[in-house]
């Protein structure tokens, strides 16, 4: 079965869209790298090629994981399936 | 006749690796992937005289910028660091050294002179643009027909001193065509290659993890007091929120959210290799084969010049949205794994590993693939980059002139 997101490691919470775009209500498989393990999602929002996806639901001040490691915080709460980024999501560094 | 060695990779197939490559050898035992004839300004105000020079002889390349006057304290010793190290570099075979006054340009042409390789300058005070152009073109003719002779011979792999850089990063960059240069350091660096990474503000985020890479504590100690200076400058320089500038619109558009992301994606560049020194910027390696740090702005053409003017021979160079940046004198092999930016701008794409994300590619395939390029390139292959014109020869200026 085709991958429409990939995940690096099996702590993230975010995952990457790899197909051109998802579309509401697409129920998409994953792959998580780390381990070689498949899991699915259904998604809420339109995503494009290489934006990310919410694989849990998040609130204000939570942690983003990917590559298993901090990549900033949550500073509007983002549901499951739904699209993380700028508008959602701020650095911790600046 | 090449030798082969065999690797095991983790996927169980075995690519081989071929030991050697044809490079020109030069005069101090290094390898070069390319044989140009330089002509060097050192200063702006003499880009014009050698720009002239290189319109007249055909086959060399003039390398203008817009520094090299009233710089003083480490910024003037960066400047000459990097006008030295460029000329030194193993893809030169000649330089012509050009400036406004003799003192400068003799200290360029001495410093050029160790490595062995023809070297000649000229001042254009008291002699005018018009005479410097013609005794520098009459030497630079007989620099680039006696480099014209120059045949490629068989080198050992270990001659590659490959650096590496990302630019115009997406999340495909970290998924997948960092790792693939990170497969493909974790391969060579056993065969005895020099390699370095740099990008000291874009491993903000990620910057305790990377400390941990140094191959002994000195190592991670020297890169950690390196990133906390930068990242010291930047608290004190700035005037608003960062976000606007790292990551860069382009970054953004591509999925990247946080410096941290980019960070993190950037840092995978490196595979499992660990660090054995960190330089200053344009510095050149003396700890021996094996990878090295090097302390560098994040922006493309001031990274790869800078790497090049320490001696690396080739570059290699992912991007995810699309960053089409070349060197003068060091060749610039791009990849990327997004399908979107191979589509779009393909013909500045040395090595497609899109498929990876596709899944119909591993990473030790797209690792083994990046190797292929590499080498063609080094064999002598253009790259898109140079096919295309692109010669950024981007001078790092630290502060203020006086």
């Amino acid at each position: 079965m085709a991958t429409d997101i990939i995940i690096h490691d099996q702590k993230d919470n975010v995952g990457v869209v790899v197909i051109e775009k998802i579309t509401p209500k697409q129920d998409c498989s994953c792959w998580i790298m780390e381990n070689d393990s498949s899991t699915n999602i259904q998604s809420m929002d339109e995503i494009p090629l290489g934006h990310k996806i919410a694989m849990v639901d998040l609130k204000e001040g939570d942690t983003i994981l990917k590559y298993g490691h901090d990549i900033g915080k949550v500073v509007k709460s983002i549901k499951k399936g739904e699209h993380v980024h700028v508008h959602n999501v701020k650095t911790k560094k600046w | 006749m090449f030798m082969f060695i065999m690797l095991k990779q983790k996927s169980g197939n075995c690519m081989e690796i071929p030991k050697s490559f044809l490079g020109y050898k030069r005069e101090n035992g290094r390898a070069g992937t390319r044989n140009h004839v330089i002509i060097l300004p050192v200063d702006d105000i003499s880009n014009a005289c050698a720009e002239a020079v290189a319109n007249n002889i055909k086959g060399t390349i003039a390398l203008p910028h817009s520094y090299g006057r009233l710089q003083f304290g480490a910024d003037l010793e960066l400047h000459f660091r990097t006008m030295i190290g460029t000329g030194s570099n193993p893809n030169v075979a000649a330089v012509i050294v050009i400036g406004i006054e003799p003192k400068w340009t003799k200290k360029i042409v001495d410093g050029i002179a160790k490595t062995g390789k023809p070297v000649e300058g000229f001042h254009i005070e008291r002699t005018g643009d018009i005479g410097t152009v013609m005794k520098a073109s009459k030497k630079a003719q007989e620099f680039v027909m006696w480099a014209s002779e120059k045949q490629r011979e068989e080198c050992p792999i270990s001659d590659l001193w490959i650096s590496v850089k990302c630019g115009e990063s997406d999340t495909t960059s970290g998924l997948a065509s960092n790792p693939t240069v990170g497969n493909l350091m974790d391969k060579l660096e056993p065969l005895g290659v020099h390699l370095c990474f740099g990008e000291t503000s874009e491993l903000t985020g990620a910057e305790k993890v990377c400390a941990t890479r140094g191959a002994t504590k000195e190592a991670s100690d020297k890169f950690m007091k390196t990133w906390s200076s930068y990242n010291d400058f930047i608290l004190k320089e700035a005037t608003d929120d960062l976000s606007e500038s790292q990551p860069t619109a382009g970054n953004i558009a591509g999925g990247l959210t946080t410096i941290e992301e980019k960070a993190f994606g950037n840092f995978q560049k490196i595979g499992s290799c660990k660090f054995v020194d960190v330089l200053e910027p344009a510095e050149e390696p003396k700890k021996g084969k094996g990878l090295y740090f090097m302390d560098t702005s994040s922006a493309a053409a001031e990274c790869v010049t800078l790497q090049a003017a320490a001696g690396f021979n080739i570059h290699l160079f992912p991007t995810g949205q699309g960053n089409i940046v070349g060197n003068p004198i060091e060749p610039v092999v791009k990849l990327t794994a997004n399908p979107l930016t191979v589509k779009g701008m393909g013909e500045h794409i040395d090595c497609d590993v899109s498929k990876i994300l596709s899944r119909e590619m591993n990473l030790s395939e797209a690792g083994d693939r990046l190797i292929e390029t590499t080498l063609r390139v080094a064999n002598g292959r253009l790259t898109c980059a140079e096919a295309l014109g692109h010669k950024e020869f981007v001078m790092t200026k630290l502060y203020r002139s006086a």
